[in-house]
């Protein structure tokens, strides 16, 4: 196994102010207790909510952070104590902190990359080129970073990660603001990086698509804990999270109406919008039904939401 | 050898292309250097014209106390060059930017100091090195190939203890991002120090100074040592031809505290 985490925690020593001069400190637990393993070539979504422990992780796992306690192990390295030998052979795009020189053109950037991980030019040149042709670097690799777009940015930073050719990639919400296209860009670039198999790749995300589209492995945190470690159907039907229907009606909603396999959530906007979530019949036959005893202005079946099975899945928990 | 010699070149680029990324606001950046180099200048004439109305102090002449102010000014404006941006630490631990420089497979500290270099102050440094070189002329040394090599070495070691000095103060930020200002009381603080001869101090305050932090061996003791004169405190000579090993110590001091400053990184959230 490429990654294992046993026992990996770290504490924080929040201080608050309590009077005047007065600060209470307690430790809070970031991440209290993850146990982890990846092999080579997988791709692991690793999601949660906000503040879950995500971000606390990676960092760990990247040599950023020094855990409070537990084992880490990293392409059989310690993270922390084998810092730089390390980072050659990860890579990593934190959304929020890029590894781009803002005021040089994108591939100044990625030549002074190949001086600092002393890459030969051959394989760079390679991986450069494979890299163009697939996220279509070719427009905006000679304007200053601080001049592109989000979605640019975030293509230059993915390419920046890989150029060292990586054993591991650590990507930590890299799809976070990014338009519909920039977002299909990155989820099929990501695609052809799991499909090639010679990347582990680590992705945290928000976004139901990515992870449907991309993670065949979940492993879902809270509170600093590991609470899921499957896959998506797995978690699912663990959690009996259910398609919803949400309809615009022509005419209110007349109270009491049930219909057999589904359940009335919601009934909005003066009766006219109904959210109906479906108990165990499929969706073709609760909206045949409800054409029937109502008349249908719009309709749709939203896919359940990850965050929602998140938040259950937590109140099963405590 | 070579391998340090490669990642001397790698620092070299890196530090390259922060000077293009200023470059590229260069009107602003060239009225900087003007500008500090005015502001350098007075401070240089308050010396002058300082000399000029005591002619003695501390019970030394003129030109020995210029020298310990040219000296003290040449390190204190080189160590500034290389390493006086370390206080940026702040800004990096704040916004959790300083993940960033700990993702690359170099040094966090060189890195650092790299991307902070600020071209700005190199009109600054080449002023203390060159007033230095006038006070070398000036004063009455009584030159020999030791105290010539000694010459050459003391503003380097006493650059390297001011910039100990700049990052012992940053790395306090690890834990204290607020640290503010504290720092600068003895980085500029102790320049000031250092420019007078410590005879001129009395009491606690010269003994801390001169020799708990060492202050003492960055231009106070060398320049006894250059113009071959006893010390009136009565440190023994042999002890202040060692000056340069203080430095050797505080950076050790500042390199391992800052190693430790690194283990308790908090970074900040996503």
């Amino acid at each position: 196994m490429i990654i294992s985490a046993r026992g990996l925690r770290k504490e924080f020593t929040v201080s608050r102010k309590v009077g005047r001069f007065r600060r209470e400190r307690h430790v809070v637990s970031a991440v209290d207790g993850v146990d982890l393993t990846v092999e080579r070539g997988e791709l692991l979504g690793y999601i949660g909510p906000n503040g879950a422990g995500k971000s606390t992780t990676l960092k760990m796992l990247t040599g950023v952070l020094t855990p409070s306690a537990g084992e880490v192990s990293v392409c059989g390295l310690e993270p922390v104590a084998k810092r730089t030998t390390l980072a050659r052979r990860i890579g990593v795009v934190f959304g929020q902190r890029s590894q781009l020189w803002w005021d040089l053109p994108l591939e100044e950037s990625f030549s002074l990359l190949r001086h600092i991980y002393r890459v030969p030019e051959g394989d760079h040149a390679a991986r450069l080129k494979q890299c163009t042709d697939l996220l279509g670097l070719d427009e905006f690799q000679r304007t200053p970073v601080r001049q592109l777009s989000l979605g640019q940015r975030m293509r230059g930073e993915l390419t920046a990660a890989l150029l060292h050719g990586p054993e591991v990639l650590f990507l930590d919400e890299p799809t976070i603001g990014l338009d519909v296209l920039s977002k299909q860009a990155v989820r099929t670039f990501l695609a052809d990086v799991d499909k090639r198999g010679d990347n582990t790749v680590v992705l945290t995300t928000h976004d139901l698509a990515d992870i449907e589209k991309l993670c065949r492995r979940l492993v879902v945190i809270d509170h600093g804990r590991v609470v899921h470690d499957g896959t998506l159907d797995e978690l699912h039907a663990r959690y009996r999270s259910r398609r919803t229907i949400v309809a615009d009606l022509d005419n209110p909603w007349p109270e009491g109406l049930t219909l057999p396999g589904a359940v009335v959530t919601a009934v909005e906007a003066d009766a006219r919008r109904v959210t109906l979530t479906l108990d165990g019949m499929a969706a073709g036959e609760v909206v045949a039904a409800l054409a029937q005893a109502v008349s249908l202005r719009d309709l749709s079946v939203q896919e359940p939401d990850i965050e929602d099975v998140v938040a259950r899945l937590y109140r099963d928990e405590s | 050898m070579a391998d340090i010699r490669d990642t001397a070149r790698v620092y070299g680029r890196v530090l390259r292309a922060q000077v293009r990324s200023q470059w590229q606001y260069r009107t602003s950046m060239v009225l900087e250097i003007l500008g500090s180099m005015v502001v350098n200048g007075l401070d240089i004439a308050t010396v002058f014209v300082l000399f000029s109305v005591t002619g003695a102090l501390g019970g030394f002449t003129g030109t020995e106390v210029l020298l310990m102010a040219a000296l003290s000014a040449a390190s204190f404006t080189v160590a500034d060059l290389v390493a006086g941006s370390a206080d940026k630490l702040r800004e990096y631990v704040r916004s959790g930017l300083f993940d960033s420089l700990l993702l690359r497979p170099l040094s966090a500290l060189l890195q650092l100091a790299v991307i902070t270099f600020a071209l700005r102050r190199i009109g600054r440094a080449v002023q203390g090195v060159v007033l230095y070189i006038v006070a070398l002329c000036v004063a009455d040394i009584p030159w020999t190939v030791e105290r010539a090599l000694f010459a050459a070495i003391v503003p380097i070691s006493g650059a390297v203890f001011f910039a100990s000095l700049f990052i012992g103060g940053a790395t306090v930020a690890f834990w204290w991002v607020e640290s503010g200002e504290v720092a600068n009381a003895f980085t500029y603080g102790g320049r000031d120090f250092t420019s007078y001869p410590s005879t001129m101090y009395g009491g606690w305050f010269r003994d801390l100074f001169t020799l708990g932090i060492g202050f003492g061996f960055v231009a106070y003791f060398p320049s006894l040592v250059l113009l071959g004169k006893p010390d009136p405190l009565g440190l023994p000579t042999a002890v202040a031809w060692g000056s340069p090993l203080v430095a050797v110590v505080a950076a050790c001091v500042a390199t391992a505290f800052w190693r430790f400053g690194v283990r308790h990184y908090r970074s900040t959230g996503s």
